[in-house]
């Protein structure tokens, strides 16, 4: 068995201390060493886009990545996007827009819709779908995500 | 979107609250199947058969036994012979339990690529995974048989010696080694062909599919000590779940307790006991709880999927557009065991058209794949992809707009039906003028664009459903229901309630009982959940506001049936002075006999049927031959929704599901029958970039088996649009779609295949 080695790393602004075994991937550890568990795994290869998390401003597959990887980093998670008991304009849209129906995909495109608004914040419908591509969603043909995504971006654009 | 009119006498029926477990699913705090974690708990890993058809010889688990840290290993020989055989399982289905258990675990013999052989109980999953691959079995390979037509072919593999034919809605009687069959008919239809004018006769295919639900198998299992076994788990129904443990690990049913965690999808595929028997056996080996997590891999291989097909469909009709005959074949696969959705594929093929002359014939075929599962509408949409075909192809032939010849044909309120009865209230006829009247159908088209329509049916389900709703001193109400939610249906039945007890959708708390705190509840299948559950609530709610009458009457020392309620404020009829709000007699329960609490079990009938028109607009590249979707259009009869934003939902999802199996999505299987895309890389299911907006029509056609006319909406939109696909795929470029999915190298053969026969 191997050895463990202790990571250093900024979890949703809180500094976060842990051992991992160099084979866990940032998704078991988000899940089973921090107890992180909104981050979901729907497929563990990359392909579905459940366990979006952003790592130092980049939207990735937490599936993909080693826990060991993200000693000294910056990692967002679902549970980090509300703020003060505040909802995150995108966590608003998805339940008034209906962008989710079992809710199982919702967590890893509430990401990838934030860090597609962080780098774009007046997106095209062309360019939601685009971004959101990495997400699989089987329940809503993703028509309310779209629409829900282009609500968050008007109203972060008044909140600014 | 269109929104329907929210009539005057609904207060909360009709309009779009946010659903209370909304907040819990966007902060990431709701708890799914592997969100659960209970203090001692160790991993489950399963050992699967590489081969397709295979003779187990023997199973050796010495060598895994040793590895440190494995704390329990189960094979087939663990599990006892099923205490009951054959028992009906939802939606008017009946399964050999023999079947399920060796479904479970193979027994002798494994029947597909994945079929469990053992499973592991590990201290970690690392630990159980490497356990696995130190188990030692030794097979007997037998040729695999991968599809219907080499399945009923003479000399085919047999898989089972004997079987009890499946019946899902029909009974089946076995008639090849791999098959069993069903007919029906109406009329004499070889007179019927002969008064036909024009007949168009064709065969189809499609292929395997799967439900594809983004969360995957995972449960955990715990005994207590006086044997009761605890299973939490991801399911569409925890009573299906609690009924198959409990016969296949033979205990009784009183002893297993099913807690059912939020589900990330299940569109049908999940209320079949995969891992829950093993993590049983596992649990109570180990004498630990043990959690089982199926791997994305695992899932694709040994669980739903939906049949592949062979049908063939001869139709005809005459010059003034009137359906005469219709002789349609259906061959479906059931898997390895017996019991696919022939009858369903059947029956729906034509049930919304009045043809006076009909034979329909059904088999039900063992291949070597998973046992299919139901997938929304089972069985419909690869008969509606033949059907719907025909008929664009006979109103081309009699010059006819296809959706006119629909209307001509459209079956109506009390016509009869071939299953026998008169059709209930509908609204077909309404919903294709409305196809014909929008926009979209008269839109203009550019270069190798074509539009497409289809038509279809699903009949939805009825089945038992329980809720129990209590008075709360504030006023405030519990309600609980045995329904999984899927999809929002909490808040559909909570509305349901507020609407029937005159309070505020906001004053009524849903939870979903576990199978020892609720009334006995099928799975979350068949469209039934708003329709059937949502009965269970209104009658509850009824008792609640009977009694609360009642107790009014005890303060106001009057009758009851002075007491009048409407909307929530109990009156004296007798005393305009004596006057309560919901809130204000609540608050009096506890002092005139206790609090008050209703449940209510019901198994409704009238189900209303649902029926679904899309339009679509495509575009082909004819160098490469993919299909690109430009435009859509959902047409609907919702009854009366509940809730106009879920409905939308339900309508855009089931599309986007339907143009995943038209365009893209297959089971690819080797010469050795081995699933060779169990990926969701390589099992391509649509993405965002692939569709546009879903535009959705929702009409209301009031289902006089509901208190609000509620029909089940979330099935039919699954089924039109293979078919509408197709019909667009012809009006583009001329071309006559056969086989699903119609990827890009099948649309550039029909493309090459037109050019040589121009040539």
């Amino acid at each position: 068995m191997s050895t463990k080695k202790r990571v250093a790393a900024t979890v949703n602004g809180d500094a976060a201390e842990f051992l991992c075994e160099p084979r866990q991937s940032l998704l078991e550890v988000l899940r089973e060493v921090l107890s992180l568990t909104g981050t979901k795994e729907g497929c563990n290869d990359g392909n579905c886009g459940a366990c979006s998390v952003i790592v130092d401003g980049t939207l990735v597959n937490s599936c993909c990545m080693l826990g060991v990887e993200i000693d000294g980093c910056e990692v967002e998670t679902v549970e980090g996007l509300a703020r003060n008991g505040k909802l995150h304009p995108l966590q608003k849209t998805y339940l008034e827009e209906t962008g989710m129906q079992c809710g199982f995909c919702t967590p890893g495109f509430l990401m990838s819709s934030k860090a597609l608004l962080d780098a774009h914040p007046d997106p095209s419908e062309r360019q939601i779908r685009h971004w959101l591509s990495g997400n699989l969603c089987r329940c809503t043909g993703y028509d309310k995500i779209v629409r829900a995504v282009q609500k968050a971006a008007r109203m972060l654009e008044a909140e600014r | 979107m269109n929104k329907p009119e929210k009539l005057p006498h609904f207060r909360v029926v009709g309009t779009n609250p946010i659903r209370p477990d909304g907040l819990d699913k966007v902060t990431g705090r709701a708890v799914y199947g592997d969100d659960f974690k209970i203090a001692g708990m160790l991993h489950g890993k399963v050992l699967r058969s590489p081969h397709a058809h295979a003779r187990i010889k023997s199973i050796d688990t010495r060598r895994a036994a040793k590895l440190p840290g494995v704390r329990a290993i189960i094979t087939g020989a663990d599990f006892p012979k099923p205490s009951v055989a054959m028992v009906p399982m939802g939606e008017g289905g009946y399964v050999d339990m023999n079947d399920t258990a060796d479904n479970v675990i193979a027994k002798g013999k494994a029947f597909y690529d994945g079929h469990v052989i053992a499973a592991v109980a590990a201290d970690n999953p690392h630990i159980a995974e490497e356990a696995v691959a130190l188990i030692d079995v030794k097979y007997e390979v037998l040729p695999p048989v991968m599809d219907v037509r080499s399945a009923m072919a003479p000399g085919a593999a047999v898989l089972h010696e004997t079987f009890n034919p499946g019946a899902f809605f029909m009974k089946t009687h076995k008639v090849l080694p791999n098959a069993s069959r069903l007919e029906l008919g109406a009329g004499d239809v070889a007179r019927g062909f002969k008064e036909a004018d024009v007949i168009v006769e064709r065969e189809f295919t499609t292929e395997t599919v799967h439900q594809g639900y983004i969360e995957s198998h995972i449960c955990t299992a715990q005994w207590d000590e006086r044997g009761q076994v605890t299973i939490w788990t991801t399911t569409q129904g925890a009573f299906a779940i609690r009924d198959q443990v409990a016969i296949v690990c033979a205990v009784p049913m009183s002893h297993v307790r099913v807690v059912p965690l939020e589900i990330g999808g299940g569109f049908g595929g999940k209320d079949t006991a995969y891992i829950e028997p093993l993590a049983a056996m596992l649990a109570k080996k180990a004498d630990r709880p043990v959690k089982v997590v199926m791997s994305r891999a695992e899932s694709l291989r040994a669980t739903g999927p939906s049949s592949g097909t062979f049908i063939r469909a001869k139709m005809g009709a005459k010059k003034d557009g009137t359906l005469v005959a219709a002789d349609l074949s259906f061959a479906y696969e059931a898997g390895g065991f017996p019991g696919g959705p022939i009858a369903a594929g059947v029956l729906t093929s034509i049930t919304r058209y009045n043809i006076p002359n009909v034979r329909l014939e059904g088999f039900d075929v063992l291949v070597n794949k998973p046992k299919v599962k139901p997938y929304r509408a089972p069985g419909a949409t690869q008969s509606n992809f033949a059907v719907e075909q025909v008929m664009n192809q006979l109103a081309e032939k009699l010059g006819m707009d296809p959706v006119e010849f629909r209307i001509r044909n459209a079956m109506k309120t009390g016509d009869r039906l071939i299953l026998g009865f008169p059709c209930p209230p509908v609204g077909g006829v309404e919903m294709l003028e409305a196809v014909k009247k929008h926009p979209h159908y008269k839109a203009p088209l550019g270069k190798n664009q074509g539009r497409g329509v289809a038509f279809s049916f699903w009949f939805g389900a009825g089945l038992t459903s329980s809720a129990e709703l209590s008075v709360n001193s504030d006023g405030t109400v519990q309600m609980c229901t045995g329904s999984c939610d899927l999809s929002g249906t909490r808040l559909t039945l909570a509305m349901q309630a507020a609407e029937a007890l005159g309070i505020d959708v906001e004053d009524v708390s849903p939870t979903i009982g576990d199978t020892h705190s609720v009334g006995y509840t099928l799975q979350s299948v068949g469209s039934r959940t708003t329709f059937a559950t949502g009965i269970a609530v209104y009658e509850a709610a009824q008792k609640v506001l009977k009694e609360m009458a009642g107790r009014a009457a005890l303060l106001w020392e009057t009758d009851p049936a002075n007491v009048a309620v409407d909307r929530g404020d109990f009156t004296d009829m007798n005393n305009p002075a004596h006057r309560f709000t919901f809130r204000e007699l609540a608050d009096k329960l506890e002092h005139s006999g206790g609090p008050v609490s209703a449940q209510s079990t019901v198994t409704p009938e009238r189900v209303g049927f649902q029926l679904a028109a899309h339009l679509v607009d495509i575009e082909v590249d004819t160098e490469t031959g993919k299909v690109d979707i430009l435009r859509y259009t959902a047409f609907q009869d919702a009854g009366k929704a509940v809730h106009p934003d879920f409905v939308a939902g339900q309508i855009q999802g089931g599309v986007v599901q339907g143009l995943g199996w038209a365009l893209n999505e297959e089971f690819w299987y080797d010469a050795k029958g081995r699933l060779c895309n169990a990926s969701l890389l390589d099992y391509r299911m649509p993405i965002a970039l692939d569709v546009p907006m879903i535009d959705v029509v929702i009409l209301e056609t009031p289902n006089p088996g509901h208190p609000f006319g509620v029909r089940g909406v979330g099935e039919v939109p699954i089924v039109p649009p293979a078919a509408a696909v197709a019909n667009a795929i012809y009006d583009a470029i001329g071309v006559r779609m056969d086989a699903l999915p119609m990827k890009p190298g099948r649309v550039l053969q029909k493309i090459k295949e037109q050019k040589s026969a121009a040539a």
